[in-house]
């Protein structure tokens, strides 16, 4: 019960810039303040920040697990022999590939479901829950499920498409042919994805204000012609940041073609080979070196769009 | 598909014409495609749960289980491993969840509330960590992870899980925080009351709403995490239902025990499902909170 009852004129106003005294009170809310976050900000340094320099410094070693010799620092030849490893290239190609594919697929069918949803009509509800069920679902969980449904022989995918609907003229092994196995782990990324999108798309179009449409339409503007020129326009804030979000998470995509296919070539990505590095191949220092190559494009991303949301604004 | 969904209320006024007659059947054939596509593969996996061993390798395939089985549940209910792996995951979300609301509430107050300098950076910083990519601490920590001789152990996930719960949880209670009325923290120092004892008794009572679902969102993420589990753990010791699902293997090599696999997804899946259909309107609010304001 520190505080005094006087102070009470005093504290409550929220300018403290003034020459007026601070009171007992907001010394205490700032001591409090520091003294709340600390745990937070430790358990940060510990988990998150001090492993990221650590793994800037590995990558600049030839460490290996579970050597007894203590690592020798070798500059950058971890950078140079993964820029030369054909294996990276692959999942270079395979991730960017994924992350384009993935996110404009997401964006674009995302966006039409919001539009629906946003409509009135009966059972708009009932859509809405059910669109969080796929993103509720376990990645593996999809994986999983998306893989037995690929499957050549027993397969709904067949079945409907082949048996049923006659619109293959052979069963495909989806995920065993290299050319189909890319094109099944994007389709489940997009499955599990799209509806998120999709809710936070809508989120967006519920704080565009509905009165401007009717004016429009008194001006004798199309519904085509009011999407390109008011819709799209002021969505573009929430649009830009889904789209970071999602190309962030989808650039550093692991589990998905992980559980699908292991580490086979046809489907590896930058998060499995640097795993299989480190894991597999024991290989501590170039591990790291991969891992510090997927973070560094994931920032140059996060600057070239949010440079682009702030031209957009000037 | 604008067109369409704009047209909608404008049909009330005079009786739909035929075009409209069309446009909203076309509307609702969408509609219904949508939740099709969406719900469709669950079903498919619950189907499949519920199918005996060797009805799965019917062709054509049966599109509803024809007798209903539970030999699956029965295999995967005895299956002390999946047991195992399911009280793993149930220790190591809660605990983290636990952990991550209890010291990111204490920082979120701080940020969402009280006035200090250099606020604004541990709140930039925290929004970067939400989107920090774990593959990129990987090395570092999987190296932690066996100096401290914790491979291999709950502890391990339990503390590794706190790098995506606890910036998440600090993010999302400070902007619940903020939205509760300054009114509050007058009225208890007119009481005599502390900082912290407003805190600790106004303002977290208040944000129990915000507690729930936040934990919750947090709970979701460390029960479906995979990447650190299948790295850090090695046997049934510490391993989650995640891996233990990814793993899933017949004794007799060539198909999968398909059913086994689906019937232990189900199970790992129907309880979050239930979960967020439950908070459905919460959860969208706490999704969006930081994600539309650009």
């Amino acid at each position: 019960m520190s505080v005094q009852q006087e102070t009470t004129s005093t504290a409550v106003q929220p300018a403290r810039r003034t020459a007026a005294p601070r009171s007992e009170w907001a010394k205490a809310r700032e001591r409090l303040g520091w003294i709340l976050i600390t745990p937070t900000i430790v358990v940060i340094m510990v988990v998150a920040f001090y492993p990221l320099i650590r793994v800037l410094y590995l990558s600049l070693t030839n460490a290996r697990l579970g050597s007894i010799n203590a690592p020798r620092f070798l500059g950058f030849a971890n950078y140079a022999i993964t820029f030369r490893d054909p294996t990276f290239l692959t999942a270079l190609n395979h991730t960017i590939v994924f992350t384009v594919l993935t996110v404009a697929l997401e964006t674009v069918f995302g966006l039409g479901i919001a539009l629906i949803i946003h409509s009135n009509f009966r059972g708009r509800g009932a859509v809405r829950a059910a669109m969080l069920i796929p993103w509720a679902i376990p990645t593996v969980v999809s994986s999983r499920m998306w893989a037995f449904m690929f499957n050549d022989v027993f397969g709904v995918i067949n079945d409907l498409l082949f048996t049923r609907l006659h619109l293959l003229s052979h069963k495909v092994a989806w995920i065993a042919n290299p050319a189909t196995a890319l094109p099944a782990v994007i389709a489940v990324d997009v499955w599990k994805t799209t509806p998120f999108m999709a809710l936070l798309l809508l989120a967006g179009l519920q704080v565009i204000p509905g009165d401007i449409y009717e004016a429009a339409t008194v001006d004798g503007a199309s519904k085509l012609q009011q999407f390109w020129t008011m819709t799209l326009p002021l969505l573009r804030p929430a649009l830009m940041v889904a789209l970071i979000f999602r190309t962030m998470d989808a650039f550093r995509v692991f589990d998905m073609p992980f559980v699908i296919k292991g580490t086979a070539p046809e489907t590896i990505t930058l998060g499995i080979y640097a795993r299989q590095q480190l894991v597999d191949f024991q290989k501590l220092g170039q591990g790291s070196a991969i891992s510090v190559i997927i973070f560094l494009f994931i920032v140059v991303f996060v600057v070239i769009y949010t440079w682009l949301l702030r031209s957009e604004e000037a | 598909m604008a067109q369409a969904a704009q047209a909608m209320p404008r049909t009330r006024a005079k009786g739909p014409s035929v075009g409209q007659i069309i446009s909203r059947i076309l509307f609702y054939l969408l509609v219904v495609f949508i939740l099709i596509y969406t719900i469709f593969p669950f079903y498919w996996a619950v189907v499949t749960s519920f199918k005996r061993g060797g009805d799965l390798f019917l062709t054509p395939v049966q599109y509803f289980p024809d007798p209903v089985s539970l030999e699956s549940y029965d295999y995967v209910f005895t299956n002390g491993d999946f047991l195992r792996a399911l009280l793993n995951s149930t220790i190591v979300s809660l605990v983290t969840v636990l952990l991550a609301l209890a010291i990111g509430s204490l920082a979120a107050y701080a940020l969402g509330r009280l006035p200090f300098r250099g606020k604004n950076v541990v709140l930039y910083t925290t929004l970067a960590m939400t989107t920090f990519p774990a593959i990129a601490i990987l090395p570092a920590l999987f190296q932690m992870v066996r100096a401290t001789n914790l491979y291999n152990t709950l502890t391990a996930l339990i503390f590794t899980y706190l790098t995506f719960t606890l910036p998440f949880t600090v993010w999302v209670l400070t902007n619940f925080f903020k939205t509760l009325p300054a009114e509050l923290e007058e009225a208890s120092l007119v009481d005599g009351a502390t900082p912290f004892q407003t805190f600790y008794l106004v303002l977290l009572p208040l944000a129990a709403p915000g507690l729930v679902t936040t934990g919750l969102l947090a709970f979701i993420a460390a029960w479906s995490e995979f990447l650190f589990a299948l790295t850090f753990t090695q046997d049934y010791h510490a391993r989650t239902v995640q891996v233990a699902i990814a793993q899933f293997s017949g004794n007799t090599g060539y198909e999968l025990p398909w059913g086994n696999i689906m019937a232990a997804s189900v199970l790992v899946t129907v309880p979050l499902i239930v979960l967020v259909l439950i908070f459905q309107r919460r959860i969208i609010a706490g999704l969006t909170a930081g994600a539309v304001k650009g």
